[in-house]
């Protein structure tokens, strides 16, 4: 055990701090979902949300993505990622058009078949997205995250519909991200193969 | 780069669900075609009224379009990462925006002549009836825009849609067909056709920047 420890440059620590989060309350329909949750997220850290259906996960993470604005207390957050319920890919186009069109928002040109390849979906890029089935399109939507670089990660139930080959590509996408200096906010039922720094059960 | 993308992207969509965009067209030549045999193929029945009918039914059939606008992107979440990601949204909304008018307003334009036809409009009018259509027929998908934005996030908007976008088109309709009557009656038509033209760069103007607020709105659930 570390018998002195520096007392951090406040700048610098303050610079680490991916996500905080004071006095989080939440009512919904005339239910409080949560109320006064104080949490902390650091650079490389993972952060697990548990709770029972129905208990304020999905609200939380859009509340910390900013989509849902109806809540009491302050949140102060990096730059993220999220990856809710909706998986943001048009039934219309084909999977390559749909990561263009993401690319083109963010502003990066990748290389579309490197990208599928990197969740096992390598050869699918002209696929229409409507032809994909529930598990397929979960993980081409996971090259979402793998476009450009966001220092967080808000990830809503992320292993829905995937496979174990799925899910240990998802945990890869995951220690990479954390690796590179990246944090991860997760709402989950199953249990992560990473061990989490931190977890929030509501 | 992200106007270019996004209108490329909306365009190709469209291509894909031909439906959307081709009912509200047959609905129109319909409406009009209902007109034309109501006046039992007389045209005194129907003189004067001509511009009107082909204006009433350009609204609706852009009301009608309005529907499909931003719903298939709310479903899938693209709209909320859109929100999300893009750094200037009214950007991508323009494009979006652009490309409702070009198949539902653009599109009218450019068939009106036959739809004036059906009305026994004389054919000296098509070119005012055009000229009016292509400067009013913006305002009606942009401030329309506004509308479908709003409703998106509601279960069923159909008649809601109506209600709130009909009346923003009321000045387009009155500066439209009144340009057609001034023409007529061989009065200079600049006052109406200048009230256009400014009606439609008012709405170019704000909508972008209104859809962006009302998408948001809807997204926050």
């Amino acid at each position: 055990m570390q018998k002195r420890i520096l007392k951090p440059n406040f700048i610098e620590y303050l610079c680490q701090i991916m996500l905080e989060a004071y006095n989080l309350s939440c009512r919904r329909d005339g239910r409080i979902l949560f109320s006064d949750k104080n949490f902390s997220l650091q650079q490389g850290q993972l952060m697990e949300i548990h709770g029972p259906n129905g208990s304020g996960k999905s609200t939380l993470l859009r509340c910390l993505a900013g989509l849902y604005t109806e809540f009491k207390g302050k949140i102060i957050a990096e730059e993220a990622f999220y990856f809710g319920h909706k998986l943001g890919f048009s039934a219309l186009l084909t999977v390559e058009e749909n990561i263009k069109w993401y690319s083109r928002a963010i502003g990066v040109q990748p290389d579309v078949d490197s990208l599928l390849s990197q969740v096992g979906m390598g050869g699918y890029s002209m696929v229409p997205c409507e032809n994909l089935s529930s598990g397929q399109l979960r993980r081409v939507s996971l090259t979402r995250l793998l476009l450009g670089y966001r220092p967080l990660w808000l990830l809503d139930e992320p292993q829905t519909s995937l496979d174990l080959d799925g899910r240990n590509i998802l945990n890869e996408l995951m220690e990479k991200h954390i690796s590179n200096d990246g944090s991860v906010v997760c709402a989950t039922h199953l249990s992560l193969d990473i061990a989490a720094d931190d977890t929030l059960v509501l | 780069m992200t106007f270019l993308g996004q209108l490329k992207r909306e365009l190709i969509i469209s291509s894909r669900s031909s439906s959307d965009v081709a009912n509200p067209l047959i609905f129109f030549f319909l409406g009009v075609m209902l007109f034309g045999i109501a006046a039992a193929g007389d045209p005194k029945n129907l003189q004067n009224l001509g511009p009107a009918i082909v204006w009433v039914l350009i609204l609706l059939a852009n009301m009608l379009s309005l529907d499909s606008m931003y719903r298939q992107d709310h479903a899938d979440g693209s709209l909320e990462q859109l929100i999300l990601l893009s750094e200037t949204p009214f950007v991508p909304i323009l494009a979006k925006i652009l490309v409702q008018w070009l198949l539902s307003g653009f599109t009218l334009t450019l068939l009106a002549p036959v739809a004036a036809l059906l009305v026994f409009m004389p054919a000296n009018e098509w070119p005012v009836l055009m000229l009016t259509l292509l400067l009013g027929s913006p305002a009606l998908s942009f401030f329309g825009s506004i509308c479908a934005a709003l409703t998106v996030g509601a279960r069923r908007t159909g008649v809601l849609l109506g209600l709130l976008a009909l009346p923003l088109y009321v000045p387009v309709l009155i500066f439209g067909v009144g340009a057609m009557v001034a023409h007529v009656e061989g009065m200079s038509m600049n006052f109406q056709i200048y009230w256009l033209m400014a009606i439609s760069i008012l709405s170019i103007t704000i909508a972008p920047h209104a859809v962006y607020a009302a998408l948001k709105l809807s997204v926050d659930e």
